[in-house]
C-alpha cells in the first residue's frame, strides 16, 4: 500500500505541472471524442441502413429522376419484395438556414419499408388519408413548435412556389442512430401540381427503395434491376442503402481524412505533453530512484512507479474529458442539428479514449523508466552531492 | 581479547573511471579486511576514492579488478539484481544529505525498506516505532521531512539504514550537512548502533572529529591506502 501512496503522491508532488497536463490531457479528450463524434456522425446514415433495402437511381445521376412506370417493372423481379419511391424537394421552413431534409413519397409502402420511423397508428392512418398530409421527426416538430393539425409552409427551392402541408403525424426513431429531422409528404401532392405547372417533369420518382426478400442476394437482384432498363433512356444504378450512404460519404472524403488526421495530432501533442511531464518528473528525482535502488527496490518497482505515476494524470485526463465531451457533443448538436441531425458520443469512443488513456501512459513512461533504470546508484548518488 | 572473524575481505582491488578517451585509477591494488562489530572511518582528500571504495563495500558499484568478500559471499560476482537482494538485506545507507522521500512521513520513510521483506504489516509498524524509538523520534512519526530539522532529518535516515537489521552500515559523509552539536548527536547514535547492536559501521569522512568516534580509521590518498592506525580502543 506504501507504494501505491507514493505513486499518488508522486504524481501530485509538482501541483500546477500536475494540474496543468491533466487539464491539457482533458482537453485533448474532448477535442478527440468530439471530432471522432463527427466522423461517427457522418456515417450516422450509413448506420441506419438496412441489409434488406436497394436503393435505385439514374445510373446518369442522382440529379436525373427515373420514371414512375419503373415502379411495376421493379417489383417483377425476381427477389423483390416491397417497392417505395421518393423525391428529393428542397423546400426551405421560412428561412433557409432552417434546413431540414424533405421528401416526397409513397406514403404506404414507404412507412413499410421504414420501420424504425415509430409512428402511431392513427397518426400514419391520418397522414396517408391526407393527401396534403405530412409527418416529420420529433426533432424538427420540437425545434419549430409545431403540433398535429398546424398547417405548415414550406417554400419550394427546386420546385418554385409556397407548398402548404398539414402535419398529421410525427414519428421518433427506433433508436439514437435514427434522423428523427425529416420531413415526408405524399409524392401525389408533388405530382399533382407538376403535372398542372410542369408536365414535362411530372411522373418521376428520384429515386427507388427497394426491400428484397433476402439480404444475401442484394448483389443478384440489384443485377437483375440494372439489367431490365439496360439500354432504356434512363439506366439504372441499383445498390444497397449502405452503399447508397457511403457514395455520399465517399464525396466529402477529404474532410473526413483531415479530421481524422487532427484527431491523430492531437493524440501525438497530448502524448508529447505528458511524456515531457513524466521526464521532467523522473529526471529531478533520478537521485531518489538511485536511493530507492541502494535500498534493494528492484527494477520493476522502479517501473511501477513510474508508470503508476503516469497512469494515475492520464486517467484523471481521461475521466475529466470523457465526462465533459458529453455537454460539449451536446451543445454542439443543438447548435447544429440542421447538418448533424444523429450526433451522439457512442460506447466505441469511450472505448477508444480508454485504449489512448493507456497507450499515452505506456509510451510517456517509456523513456522515463529507461533512464531510471539505467543509472547506476553510484552514479545517481554522485547527482546528488 | 579474543579476535574477532573477518566481515569484509577486500583483496587486491582495483577501480578506475573513464573521463573520454582517459582512464583515471581511483583505487589501486587496496586489500585490507574490517572484523565484524568494526566501527572504521575512512580517511582523505577529496578525491582519494574513499566514496568509491565505501560504494565498492556497499555493492552498488563493482571494481575493475580484485574481489570483495562480505560474510562469505563473493559480491563482485553477483548479478545486479542478486546485488539488490544483496543489499536490501545487508547494507544500511547513511547519506550525508539524508535523501528522505520528501513525500512521506518519517514512519513512512522508515517503513520502505521494510516493504523488500516478507513481514506483516503489524510486524513492519512494531519495527518502525522501534527503530524511531532508538533514534529518539517517536513523538515526529509523522512529520513530513521538510518539517523536521537536518539532525532530525539525519536521524529518520539512520532509522531507515538499521531498521532491516542489516550487517553493515555505511555512512557517507552523515555529519557533512549538519552543525557541530547535530554531527555529535549522530555520532553518538552511530556509536551506540555499534556498541549496543553490534553493527559494522564503516563511514567516510573529512572531519578529523567525527573520526574520532570510530574505532579504526584508514587513510586513502590518491587512490592508495597509506595508514593503518588505531584511533581509540
Amino acid at each position: 500500500m506504501l507504494i501505491i501512496k507514493l505513486v499518488f503522491k508522486n504524481a501530485f508532488r509538482s501541483k500546477l505541472r500536475s494540474f496543468l497536463t491533466i487539464l491539457g490531457l482533458s482537453l485533448a479528450i474532448v477535442a478527440f471524442g468530439f471530432l471522432r463524434t463527427v466522423v461517427e456522425a457522418w456515417y450516422a446514415g450509413v448506420e441506419a441502413s438496412s441489409a434488406t433495402r436497394l436503393v435505385t437511381r439514374n445510373a446518369i445521376s442522382l440529379i436525373f429522376p427515373l420514371p414512375i412506370s419503373y415502379k411495376e417493372k421493379i417489383r417483377q423481379v425476381e427477389g423483390v419484395d416491397i417497392v417505395s419511391f421518393g423525391h428529393w424537394f428542397g423546400g426551405v421552413y421560412i428561412d433557409p438556414k432552417n434546413f431540414f431534409a424533405n421528401f416526397a413519397i409513397e406514403p404506404e409502402s414507404y412507412l413499410k419499408l421504414y420501420p424504425e420511423y415509430l409512428i402511431p397508428e392513427e397518426q400514419k392512418k391520418a397522414f396517408i388519408k391526407d393527401r396534403k398530409g405530412a409527418i416529420a421527426g420529433k426533432k424538427i416538430v420540437e425545434k419549430f413548435g409545431w403540433n398535429l393539425g398546424d398547417n405548415i409552409t414550406l417554400k419550394g427551392t427546386i420546385y418554385p412556389g409556397n407548398w402548404e402541408f398539414v402535419l398529421r403525424g410525427l414519428y421518433i426513431g427506433k433508436d439514437k442512430t435514427i434522423d428523427e429531422s425529416q420531413f415526408f409528404f405524399h409524392w401525389d401532392y408533388l405530382n399533382e401540381n407538376l403535372r398542372k405547372f410542369s408536365p414535362s417533369i411530372a411522373d418521376h420518382a428520384g429515386f427507388y427503395i427497394v426491400g428484397i426478400k433476402d439480404a444475401k442476394y442484394a448483389a443478384i437482384v440489384s443485377e437483375r434491376i440494372d439489367k431490365q432498363f439496360k439500354n432504356s433512356l434512363a439506366e439504372t444504378l441499383t445498390e444497397t442503402e449502405r452503399a447508397f450512404q457511403l457514395s455520399f460519404i465517399y464525396m466529402t472524403e477529404a474532410i473526413l481524412f483531415v479530421i481524422q488526421l487532427v484527431s491523430l495530432i492531437v493524440i501525438i501533442i497530448i502524448l508529447a505533453v505528458v511524456a515531457n511531464t513524466m521526464a521532467m518528473s523522473v529526471r529531478e528525482r533520478l537521485p531518489e530512484f538511485a536511493v530507492f535502488k541502494a535500498l534493494g527496490v528492484g527494477g520493476w518497482r522502479v517501473v511501477f512507479l513510474i508508470f503508476g505515476e503516469a497512469l494515475i494524470l492520464t486517467t484523471i485526463g481521461c475521466l475529466i474529458g470523457t465526462i465533459l465531451t458529453f455537454p460539449a457533443a451536446k451543445a454542439f448538436a443543438d447548435k447544429m442539428s440542421n447538418y448533424f441531425p444523429v450526433f451522439i458520443v457512442k460506447d466505441e469512443t469511450l472505448i477508444f479514449d480508454i485504449i489512448i488513456t493507456l497507450v499515452i501512459a505506456v509510451v510517456s513512461s517509456i523513456l522515463p523508466t529507461i533512464r531510471a533504470l539505467k543509472v547506476t546508484v553510484a552514479e545517481s548518488l554522485t547527482r546528488v552531492r | 581479547m579474543s579476535k574477532k572473524k573477518n566481515l569484509i575481505e577486500i583483496k587486491n582491488v582495483y577501480k578506475s573511471y573513464r573521463r573520454g578517451n582517459l582512464l583515471i585509477p581511483v583505487l589501486e591494488d587496496i586489500t585490507f579486511e574490517i572484523e565484524e562489530g568494526e566501527f572504521l572511518a575512512l580517511m582523505g582528500p577529496s578525491g582519494s576514492g574513499k566514496s568509491t571504495l565505501l560504494n565498492l563495500i556497499a555493492g552498488i558499484d563493482k571494481p575493475d579488478k580484485g574481489t570483495i568478500i562480505v560474510d562469505g559471499i563473493d559480491i563482485t560476482s553477483l548479478s545486479e539484481s542478486e546485488l539488490a537482494q544483496w543489499r536490501g538485506l545487508n547494507i544500511g545507507f547513511i547519506f550525508q544529505f539524508y535523501n528522505l522521500i520528501p513525500v512521506l512521513t518519517a514512519f513512512e520513510n522508515v517503513e520502505l525498506p521494510l516493504l523488500l521483506t516478507n513481514l506483516t504489516k503489524k510486524q513492519r509498524r512494531q519495527q518502525v516505532s522501534l527503530a524511531l524509538k532508538i533514534v529518539n523520534l517517536e513523538d515526529r512519526k509523522d512529520h513530513y521531512p521538510g518539517q523536521l530539522s537536518g539532525g532530525q532529518q539525519q536521524r529518520v535516515a539512520i532509522a531507515r539504514a538499521f531498521v532491516t537489521d542489516p550487517t553493515i552500515l555505511v555512512a557517507d559523509e552523515p555529519t557533512g550537512d549538519l552543525d557541530r552539536l547535530s554531527a555529535e548527536e549522530i555520532l553518538d547514535l552511530m556509536t551506540r548502533l555499534n556498541l549496543e547492536l553490534g553493527k559494522t559501521i564503516i563511514m567516510v569522512t573529512h572531519d578529523p572529529q567525527a573520526a574520532k568516534k570510530a574505532r579504526k580509521i584508514l587513510t586513502l590518498d590518491k587512490g592508495i591506502l597509506y595508514a593503518d592506525h588505531q584511533a581509540r580502543i
